[in-house]
């Protein structure tokens, strides 16, 4: 029997507001513990949260991008449990009225695209952080974190492959990135991811039993345990066993996920409306608005990159994954309207400079105007495309112009055509049995005449004129 | 009796709470004289009333994402039993 994996993801991304989601404290990270908090966030008696309205207004900017029906009418609900993270003894989230339901996004993967549905997203507030001591039987507890909005975004169970998931996720980020609410950070966890994961025979409609995996903190890490998690199920069936409903985390360092049984003991959160917080009622006029300062989005993009640009759908992929590399190639081409080139340019020097210094694009030493001057040169003739890689590097290291670099260390090309002459003459009076042999049919010599030609003109010599004239003095 | 022993003992467990025998059957009593005195609700005529969560009719309080002052770390650990570099100290739980 062939199976299938079944696979819905939760996707908790924290809001980048400047203060929490139901008090005025600062959400900043890195701060001493506990020195970000208030009485609400500390869960003080007679306390009572208030809703922040950046908060509200970054959800329904997602809901839209994420094509989800806004609900008029929300409301949020208490989810309660006891854990040392949890001052209130209760998280506020939303329960069977969020703000936004049914949406969808479109992924690709590989050579076919496919639309995974968006059951729901809410609005609640993230837990603090627990730090466990290795030598005592003790956890310090720091509330900076707590109640620093997050928003979670549940998918519907329609994703087939690891590969899926992980696109799908990509996608996702790429979306908040564009919108600027959150900064997509999973290493960080300001961009978290939990899947339910099940296996069923291919052709068979019902769901087999899942796993929930928790801790998937990277996008390697997602479709790693992905692929162990469906392997697992798969040995457990073949094997005739059954798979059990279970919490599972991963444990990147060991490659194998274990079961978190012992903590799911009673999963009774037993929800109710929270009576400290009002209805949140959002009316039409209000979902206009936010309309109105939505941004191109990744997929739209991308297609405007194809049609417009004429670029291949990979370049496109790759140009618009970050708005910031999406403006810089678009910066460049105000410039250099060569989009092909610029592409080019982009992905294969730049990105290889960027990667091997750990920076963004928007840490660049080489900005888009000199990027797009230095390509302008190579194509107005006055740099040859071997200078170019020179002066690109010296643009690396001191981020200068390009036509400064070029003045400064004489690059500019040599187009004079009787000053090549002369040097040709020169290269071909010193390999008079190179010329020979040439002349008796050996014309794969043609380029160690044209090296010995750059290496005297320390490659500013315009190559086609090199290769025109050696060609026409060889002939004789 | 509106509640079972076997209730209170899951509902003090999701607690934390440790009970005897006997505060079992003391808290079922007490939880079960409150369960009466709600269920009063239930004989009040609600036809045509719709359902609501919120007694007031209030909506959307906001607040705008301004940051202000934090409670001083000293008073806000000021009722901690134990407490270590301005951390909030608890028994180990690690699942």
């Amino acid at each position: 029997m062939e199976f299938e994996p079944v696979i819905g993801l939760e996707v908790h991304a924290q809001l980048k507001t400047d203060t929490k989601i139901f008090c005025n404290c600062s959400t900043s990270f890195g701060a001493p513990p506990n020195t970000h908090t208030c009485p609400v966030c500390l869960g003080m008696p007679g306390m009572l949260p208030v809703l922040n309205k950046k908060v509200v207004e970054y959800t329904i900017k997602m809901a839209l991008a994420t094509n989800c029906k806004i609900e008029h009418k929300s409301r949020f609900a208490r989810k309660n449990y006891f854990y040392p993270d949890l001052p209130k003894g209760y998280q506020i989230s939303q329960y069977e009225f969020p703000i936004a339901q049914f949406g969808y996004i479109d992924i690709e993967v590989g050579d076919y695209s496919k639309r995974v549905g968006i059951t729901r997203i809410h609005m609640e507030e993230d837990a603090g952080k627990l730090s466990h001591d290795p030598g005592r039987p003790i956890s310090l507890v720091d509330f900076n974190r707590t109640g620093v909005p997050l928003m979670e975004i549940v998918s519907e169970p329609d994703i087939r492959s690891p590969e899926e998931a992980g696109n799908y996720l990509r996608q996702m980020r790429s979306i908040v990135r564009y919108l600027g609410i959150c900064d997509g950070n999973m290493e960080e966890g300001s961009f978290r991811c939990d899947a339910n994961v099940s296996i069923r025979a291919i052709g068979t409609e019902q769901f087999g039993t899942r796993a929930e995996l928790k801790n998937l903190n990277s996008f390697k890490h997602v479709e790693k345990a992905l692929h162990y998690e469906i392997n697992r199920q798969k040995e457990i069936v073949f094997h005739g066993g059954k798979v059990v409903q279970e919490t599972r985390l991963w444990d990147p360092v060991a490659n194998s996920s274990k079961s978190m049984r012992g903590k799911e003991e009673a999963h009774d959160y037993r929800y109710f409306p929270d009576p400290d917080l009002l209805p949140l009622i959002i009316d039409e006029n209000w979902i206009d608005a936010v309309r109105k300062t939505l941004p191109e989005l990744p997929a739209e993009k991308k297609k405007r990159f194809i049609t417009e640009y004429g670029l291949p759908s990979y370049d496109a992929d790759v140009l618009t994954a970050s708005l910031a590399t999406a403006n810089y190639f678009e910066d460049c081409l105000k410039i250099f309207p060569g989009s092909k080139t610029v592409s080019n340019w982009i992905m294969g020097s730049l990105m290889g400079l960027l990667n091997a210094e750990g920076k963004t694009i928007e840490q660049s030493p080489i900005s888009s105007q000199n990027l797009a001057q230095l390509l302008r040169l190579i194509k107005e003739g006055v740099i040859s495309g071997k200078i170019a890689k020179v002066i690109f590097e010296d643009m690396a290291k001191t981020e200068r112009a390009p036509d400064k670099i070029v003045k400064e260390k004489g690059l500019v090309q040599v187009t004079d055509v009787s000053a090549i002459e002369k040097i040709i003459l020169k290269v071909l009076a010193d390999n008079a049995k190179e010329v020979d042999d040439y002349r008796n049919g050996k014309t794969k010599l043609l380029g160690f005449f044209v090296g010995q030609v750059m290496k005297n003109t320390k490659g500013k010599a315009n190559p086609k004129i090199v290769n025109d004239v050696l060609k026409e003095k060889l002939g004789k | 009796m509106r509640i079972t022993k076997e209730e209170i003992v899951h509902v003090a467990n999701l607690a934390r709470l440790d009970l005897d025998e006997e505060s079992i059957g003391k808290f079922a009593g007490q939880i079960d004289n409150i369960l009466e005195y709600v269920d009063m609700l239930n004989r009040v005529d609600t036809e045509g009333v719709a359902p609501t969560s919120h007694a007031i009719f209030l909506t959307n309080a906001f607040r705008e994402d301004k940051v202000k002052e934090h409670l001083d770390r000293n008073k806000a650990l000021a009722n901690a039993p134990e407490k270590e570099d301005g951390n909030f100290v608890v028994p180990k739980i690690i699942c």
